[in-house]
């Protein structure tokens, strides 16, 4: 549908959020035969959604003090493997004890384990080291458990492709400014499409606020209160692989103390820091986080001190006091699902927060049944059961290429899944790598660009890993520019899409800028700067949307 | 930082070192030719990620790469490409079997020894056009190459029988490494190297027990051999140096990088500690020259006009200008030093069916360049390199060493050295 239209119609559910969550509830609303629009104020899994581990939680973490968290991340945990194959790396994860760290709260970890129904075998050092040959060498004690890498970027955007073959219109660079309310019932959004700066009303039976951290901001539109917590974590990424397994300290859950194998890097994290709601929008990482996630990341992994970090980023957690105690101190890390015609006496209006990325589809499905209620509808949820686009059954095996050097198609294959069928690769110009680092393809660009709702660089980085790899951009963004340019048919906008993406792959680099990333970020200054003087064509003012 | 940490980045092959500058790439003979093949940037630090993730995304077209080493000569950081794609080789097909072609050819040592028992006959059934066609059709060799003539008989035994009472009387000695190609295929290349030390006082010296330096073996796939071998000569190699202090010398540029650099980057032996007593017998000479210690005469009637052809593998040890100093000290020679580029043999890599075209393709540019250079012949230090080009160009091939020896007026320069009064 052509957005003019979309603008015309009326929905039965409006989502406000463009990440995990809004993305799950669109696709439970879809399947459950509503019709749905999602907007989201940038792209598609930019807040919390985009910004944290890339891990997928046994559940482990929370057995010991959240036991409800933690039987609930079990679960999902073993949904997700059968519904988003194609976004998880079934790795495994080790709680290790070191010897500064009590070896009595293993025995109270994995009984806590045990209670949430989460599988937690102990194992002896010896076996430790022997399977994950990155470990600690001084750890005393390790427990195995079912933790895995998921990819965040590419679940959010299935979850996207979904909902939308079930007829949900998506509508990214569209910002809630307010909110219809008509007495004490809520009607529909007021937009501004950020990208000409237009001013819509879109109406719809049912809001779905899960805008994570910036509900907030939606809530106080509705005219009602809610206490959110902003709880922000740092994280750096590593240039490459140095764990195969997820490795955690076993103990009480503190700074820095889990990292995560993801794709091609390995990220260590996180950080946690209150921080006043008015600085959400701030995510710029400091030297003392660095410092912070350095310094116990290489207890957990040694060969850290000595790889090299090409980024670092942070994201904050949308944690919500509890309605029972106004004064924020029982803060919940659960899901908290807010029907507020019951809370304040706002009709066609609810919020869904709290949780975690893990978490989301589970969220959803309370948001969905929550919508559905309100609108008596009583279809079933599907979501645990359908495999996500992608993740069907028959998807394409590594070996199933054309090409005789295949990298880029097996790369892409791992990224999309049995959509990857879709990606042209009869020809050598869509068989020709963009990004050498993470092997992306001509062909998988024209697929993103023509199917995952992609308008600039930074969309694309999400849908494919363009610019992800150890050259963060240096070689991938000029070519990418010039396709987007081609698709697009226009230059300008390609010349300024290019400097905002390399501006904001500096931004990560920077806190991390010394030894080899700094030579690798000194080479791309020269290159684009000094070689193609991108400086002298490009109007850098005025701009918003770099995240 | 906090606590030291981060004051460097150490990884394999210094593979973190990479900055994507591609420089490699721009002079890969591979790349230059096939489109099939991604180039040293590519196959080396890029997929190293990616198998580092999950060895299931090692790319057969590794293959492709001729570890010619061009790539490391030109990278400004150090990054050993070709060893990290020589190591991405060996870790995937750890546990494969070799072909019985890639066998045979890796195996230099079993096959000199069995050869050269029956060379007239090797040799005239080796040339035969139907055996060609056999080796073409069943074991993929391709039918254009001409295996190099075996000797009938082996250096070894040439230097019992006729060196190696007289060595001990000399002033100095060396060891030398001689290879197979000079054992089994052309002792002359060694006869001119010990008439060339012992002119200047130097007594040459087998090593205890010298084995094939498994340049070929590594290339065909048999880890477990080459290692094997490698330590018997490395433990050979110690003793010379270490026991009889003395340098070991060689006329091969390929064994000379397999022994200092490959052992221990490819093979874990470790031969750090005899690397700078391991060198090209031109290096060694150039050297003792340079520092006065021994004088050179040259035949004053030895006219000929010369091209220097640079190996690869000379370029990446860095010595190729010890061999072209030597042969401009020959008053005679009309010397024409060539761009380096590659020759596309590779070893055993041009022998095989599915590489020729690729291999003759690269080599053009060479090719193209010693026909304009208009020369009598062309000098170079890698033996297969000598077969490349004489096959394709028709001029004749010779070691600098060779070349030396044949320009050197023995007597005098024996007087020169104070050998003879």
């Amino acid at each position: 549908m052509v957005t003019s239209e979309v603008y015309k119609k009326e929905f039965d559910v409006i989502i406000i959020g463009g990440g995990a969550t809004g993305a799950g509830t669109a696709r439970d609303c879809a399947l459950r035969g509503l019709s749905v629009l999602l907007v989201e104020r940038f792209d598609y899994s930019t807040g919390a959604t985009g910004r944290n581990h890339g891990l997928m939680h046994s559940g482990a973490r929370y057995a010991v003090t959240d036991g409800e968290s933690a039987s609930e991340c079990i679960s999902e945990n073993m949904t997700l493997r059968r519904i988003a194959r194609h976004c998880v790396e079934e790795t495994d994860g080790l709680f290790i004890t070191l010897p500064e760290d009590d070896l009595q709260y293993q025995q109270t970890f994995v009984e806590s384990c045990q209670r949430s129904g989460i599988r937690a075998d102990i194992i002896s050092p010896d076996e430790a080291r022997h399977i994950e040959p990155a470990v600690n060498p001084d750890l005393i004690g390790a427990v195995r458990v079912p933790d895995a890498s998921i990819d965040p970027f590419r679940l959010t955007i299935a979850n996207l492709l979904d909902a939308r073959l079930h007829g949900a219109e998506t509508l990214n660079y569209h910002e809630v400014e307010g909110l219809i309310i008509n007495q004490d019932r809520v009607q529909g959004v007021k937009l501004i499409n950020k990208t000409n700066g237009e001013h819509v009303e879109v109406r719809g039976r049912v809001i779905v606020n899960a805008a994570g951290i910036w509900g907030q901001r939606i809530v106080q539109m509705a005219g009602a209160k809610i206490s959110m917590f902003p709880a922000r974590g740092a994280l750096l990424i590593f240039g490459h692989r140095v764990n195969q397994m997820v490795i955690n300290r076993c103990r009480k859950p503190a700074n820095a103390d889990i990292l995560v194998p993801d794709d091609t890097v390995c990220v260590i994290g996180t950080t946690s820091d209150r921080i006043p709601i008015e600085t959400v929008d701030d995510m710029r990482v400091t030297r003392e986080e660095v410092d912070v996630l350095l310094k116990e990341g290489i207890k957990l992994a040694p060969s850290l001190a000595t790889t090299r970090v090409i980024r670092a980023y942070a994201g904050v957690r949308p944690l919500v006091a509890s309605d029972d105690d106004p004064s924020g101190r029982s803060i919940s890390r659960g899901i908290v699902c807010l029907d507020h015609a019951k809370r304040d006496g706002i009709e066609g209006f609810i919020t869904i927060t709290g949780g975690k990325m893990m978490t989301y589809r589970l969220m959803a499905e309370i948001a969905t049944n929550a919508v559905c209620a309100k609108l008596g509808n009583n279809v079933e949820c599907v979501t645990a059961l359908q495999p996500l686009p992608g993740s069907e059954e028959d998807a394409p095996s590594q070996s199933d290429t054309t090409k005789r050097y295949s990298f880029g198609q097996r790369a892409a294959i791992g990224r999309h899944g049995s959509l990857a069928a879709r990606i042209e690769k009869d020809n050598d110009i869509d068989n020709a790598l963009v990004c050498e680092c993470e092997g992306v393809t001509v062909g998988e660009i024209k697929y993103a660009v023509h199917q995952l709702h992609v308008h600039n660089l930074v969309n694309l980085r999400r849908r494919t890993r363009l610019g992800m790899g150890t050259c963060q951009g240096k070689l991938c963004s000029c070519r990418a520019a010039s396709l987007l340019g081609e698709l697009n048919h226009d230059v300008k906008r390609a010349q300024d899409d290019l400097a905002d993406f390399l501006d904001e792959r500096w931004k990560g680099m920077r806190p991390v800028a010394w030894g080899d990333t700094l030579r690798e970020a000194q080479l791309t200054a020269a290159i684009y700067q000094g070689l193609c003087g991108l400086d002298s064509v490009v109007n850098r003012q005025g701009k918003e949307d770099v995240q | 930082m906090a606590d030291k940490m981060q004051l460097c980045n150490i990884s394999e092959n210094n593979f973190e070192q990479c900055t994507k500058c591609t420089i490699c790439t721009t002079v890969c003979p591979v790349a230059a030719v096939s489109t099939d093949y991604p180039g040293p940037k590519q196959a080396g630090p890029d997929g190293e990620r990616y198998r580092l993730k999950d060895n299931a995304y090692y790319d057969k077209v590794l293959k492709l790469c001729l570890n010619c080493k061009r790539c490391e000569v030109v990278c400004p950081s150090g990054v050993h490409i070709a060893d990290i794609i020589q190591h991405a080789r060996m870790s995937a097909t750890k546990g494969h079997r070799a072909s019985l072609r890639d066998t045979m050819l890796a195996n230099t040592d079993l096959l000199g020894t069995m050869a050269n028992l029956v060379a007239p006959v090797a040799n005239a059934a080796l040339g035969l056009k139907p055996t060609k066609l056999v080796m073409d059709s069943i074991m993929s060799i391709d039918k254009h190459r001409t295996f190099p003539a075996y000797s009938r008989i082996k250096f070894e035994t040439w230097f019992k029988r006729h060196a190696a009472s007289t060595q001990d009387a000399m002033p100095h000695h060396v060891s030398y490494f001689h290879g197979c190609y000079v054992n089994y295929n052309f002792p002359k290349l060694g006869q001119d190297f010990v008439k060339l030390m012992n002119a200047v006082g130097y007594g040459v010296h087998l090593l205890d027990k010298e084995q094939c330096c498994g340049v070929a073996l590594i290339a065909n796939g048999l880890y477990k051999q080459a290692t094997r071998q490698a330590r018997t000569n490395a433990a050979s190699i110690g003793k010379a140096v270490k026991v009889d202090h003395r340098t070991v010398l060689t006329t091969s540029s390929t064994c000379t990088l397999n022994l200092r650099d490959e052992y221990p980057a490819l093979l874990n032996v470790d031969t750090s500690d005899v690397r700078d007593s391991i060198m090209l017998a031109t290096r060694f000479i150039y050297n003792l020259v340079d520092e006065g210690k021994i004088n050179l005469v040259f035949k004053q009637d030895y006219k000929r006009r010369i091209a220097y052809h640079t190996a690869c593998h000379m370029q990446r040890l860095g010595w190729q200008l010890y061999s072209i100093e030597m042969l401009r000290m020959i008053p005679g020679i009309d010397l024409q030093v060539l761009d380096q580029e590659c020759c596309g043999i590779s070893g055993t890599y041009g022998f095989k069916k599915e590489n020729y075209e690729r291999s003759q393709t690269i080599g053009s540019i060479l090719f193209n360049h010693i026909a304009q250079a208009q020369v009598e012949a062309v000098a170079t230090d890698c033996e297969t390199c000598k077969w490349q080009i004489e096959m394709s160009t028709g001029l004749a091939v010779e070691n600098p060493v060779s070349i030396l020896a044949d320009a050197l007026d023995v007597e005098a320069t024996r007087k020169a050295n104070n050998l003879i009064s």
